[in-house]
């Protein structure tokens, strides 16, 4: 078992990923000498070298766009955009480009590249640097998508997505680099695409992922103190997405929750509350209620911004609505 | 006396600037700024004094993240500036934009932008715009060096030479991208020899000099607003990090030292004096009197509200459209009625 942070866990995995194939190369902006914009390639070019850790020109579509040529080519691209926010300028090489490539082309080859990004609010960045783009990627066939909530996670999944033959959109939370745990790095992992319970439970079903899972656990904890006994589902992957962990949850439970930081309306938690409502109506009490992001842009001033995401509050306010009934 | 001339109104307009973003920084420190990021624009003051006085009041501009300086130069009430960068209600985008995301359209502020190189093609659209309703207005982009290196600059530069419009780029040249120095991230750093590829009229000036700033940005300007588009880059320095808590350990001491001796303030204070133009007490007093304008905008600031949470809804569409329904609304609203 080590103590261990978010970021640290991400830059172990991409170390051991690059000991373990030549061919993983990390590309973008600042990854390089200065170490990451988060610090998390800090110092591993001293470790592979300029060749393997290559600096970038702020030119994202380009950055994208190489790594899309150089995993058609042999190579294992970890490709790095400093904000999630900035896919606006990276989507047509994404979704146009790596995500069809394989079928546009009849099988004939894949795009093996990781995208790593981050995103999500709490350092009060303003509009264009804390966005929750999920739903993008997620609404896009022919990407995976990974968003881990744990260092043990952020480990594991970094160095799963690196072994798949498919493009891998991976997401971390701004909010989540310094946040430290107990972890044990050498245990198998769960397999890439399997959900996990966090808390188990009997009278409601909370599906989230990324920083939410440590709201819904917050919030979970504070229910229990009111006699209100809640599950806790991390997806850890949104696609490909484990629906059947889901499902035998909300059928035990009746109550279902979907909850995510991106904007509402089309976001994540309206597929989660679809997919609910269409496997389990027999079993539902409640209708599914999905806590999201407000549909707005994310306003800069803290105060508006705390606001504008689901907070422990509106979870157990929500809850405790539904289960008082 | 100081004897009014044009270097002695750049130098009030650099000092300005400077005693801003020193206040500024100072209250990032302690808190009082709404925000994560705040992007300091000393050493590139003359690009931002310079510039602006070759500008009318009636042209548009855009900047970059860095842009608190242009802005300031440009007419902008420091009060308000300061308030909105720290999250006020009063400030110029009622706390919802910040530092990165400031403007105003009574300015010809279209808005400084977060995303490198993003506001840059607004200006070709306020040129089409100029150009069509026949205001006789000029649209001024400004960005850094790393905007160089991103492919829409190239689009827009190509399309406002194409249709003759009154459009100027102007690179604020501060050798940095971030923590990359530019020539780690271009082989060719003459950039005026891109613009001109497209059919702009191209300089490059030193930044040091605010008058030799001014004139070449005069000769552009006034190219441009006759239907010749064309394209300024400012050599400066970043005196400080990128970021305010960024004490740049990516370059040396010596190269630091070596480039804040690049100070376009205490060059055009040496220049004056020596032309007989002002005395070093008139100059002081200038100082002291920008320091007390900043100060006090930093209480203006302090003491100003944060926006009342349900302002969050405002501004998603235009006035009268209905404001989205807040999550907490929509959930209580489904649950009531199941």
């Amino acid at each position: 078992m080590v103590e261990i942070t978010y970021r640290d866990a991400l830059r172990d995995a991409l170390r051991d990923a690059m000991a373990a194939d030549d061919r993983v190369v990390v590309i973008g902006e600042e990854v390089g000498a200065y170490g990451g914009a988060y610090g998390v390639t800090k110092g591993l070019i001293e470790e592979f070298g300029p060749e393997r850790l290559i600096d970038t020109p702020i030119s994202e579509p380009g950055i994208v766009g190489t790594a899309v040529g150089a995993a058609m080519t042999g190579l294992r691209p970890v490709a790095e955009l400093m904000y999630v926010d900035f896919l606006g300028l990276v989507m047509d090489q994404l979704a146009n480009q790596a995500a069809k490539i394989r079928y546009m082309f009849g099988g004939q080859i894949g795009v093996p590249m990781v995208l790593r990004t981050q995103g999500g609010t709490g350092r009060s960045a303003g509009a264009q640097h804390s966005q929750s783009l999920e739903a993008w990627v997620m609404h896009t066939p022919g990407l995976r998508l990974a968003m881990p909530a744990t260092a043990e996670d952020a480990y594991h999944l970094l160095r799963q997505a690196l072994t798949l033959s498919d493009p891998v959109v991976f997401i971390e939370h701004k909010a989540l680099y310094a946040r430290k745990e107990t972890a044990d790095l050498t245990r198998a992992p769960a397999p890439w695409g399997k959900a996990i319970v966090r808390r188990p439970g009997r009278d409601a079903t909370i599906v989230t992922y990324s920083r939410m899972v440590h709201v819904a656990l917050e919030a979970a904890n504070r229910l229990a103190a009111l006699g209100h006994d809640v599950e806790v589902i991390d997806l850890r992957t949104l696609a490909p997405l484990d629906i059947e962990t889901v499902i035998a949850s909300v059928n035990r439970t009746g109550r279902a929750v979907a909850l995510s930081e991106g904007p509402l309306t089309a976001g994540v938690a309206a597929e989660l509350a679809a997919r609910i409502s269409e496997e389990c109506f027999d079993y539902l009490e409640d209708p599914v209620i999905r806590i999201a992001g407000e549909d707005i842009p994310i306003p800069v001033s803290p105060e508006l911004e705390a606001g504008s995401v689901p907070s422990v509050e509106l979870v157990v306010e929500t809850l405790t609505r539904m289960l008082s009934r | 006396m100081p004897i009014n001339t044009p270097l002695l109104d750049f130098y009030r307009t650099m000092r300005r600037i400077r005693s801003f973003e020193e206040h500024v920084a100072d209250l990032y420190v302690r808190g009082g700024t709404a925000g994560s990021m705040l992007h300091l624009s000393i050493g590139e003051e003359a690009a931002a004094a310079g510039v602006s006085a070759a500008m009318k009041p009636e042209d548009r501009f855009t900047t970059h993240h860095r842009g608190h300086g242009i802005f300031l130069a440009r007419g902008a009430a420091p009060d308000r500036m300061m308030a909105e960068i720290a999250g006020k209600e009063v400030g110029y985008c009622r706390g919802k934009g910040g530092s990165m995301h400031i403007a105003d359209m009574a300015l010809g502020h279209l808005g400084a932008n977060a995303i490198v190189g993003g506001g840059i093609p607004h200006v070709v659209g306020a040129g089409l715009s100029a150009k069509r309703l026949g205001t006789g207005a000029v649209a001024v982009a400004f960005f850094g060096d790393g905007a160089m290196q991103q492919g829409l600059l190239y689009e827009s530069m190509n399309m406002a030479a194409l249709w003759e419009l009154p459009v100027v780029f102007v690179c604020v040249n501060n050798q940095y991208g971030m923590a990359t120095r530019i020539d780690h991230a271009t082989k060719v750093t003459a950039f005026d020899q891109r613009a001109r590829a497209f059919g702009l009229a191209a300089a490059m000036v030193d930044g040091e000099d605010v008058e030799a700033v001014h004139a070449a940005a005069s000769e552009i300007v006034d190219g441009a607003r006759a239907g010749q588009p064309g394209y300024l880059a400012v050599t400066c320095y970043r005196f400080f990090g990128h970021g305010r808590m960024d004490k740049s350990p990516y370059r040396s001491p010596e190269e630091e030292a070596a480039g804040r001796k690049r100070d376009p303030i205490a060059f055009a204070r040496a220049r004056l004096i020596e032309r007989g133009l002002s005395e070093a007490a008139a100059l002081d007093a200038i100082d002291t009197a920008a320091r007390a304008e900043m100060a006090a905008t930093v209480d203006f600031a302090t003491a100003a509200t944060a926006p009342a949470l349900a302002s969050m809804f405002r501004d998603v569409f235009a006035v009268g459209e209905p404001e989205p329904e807040s999550v907490r609304t929509r959930i209580a609203r489904v649950l009531a009625r199941s």
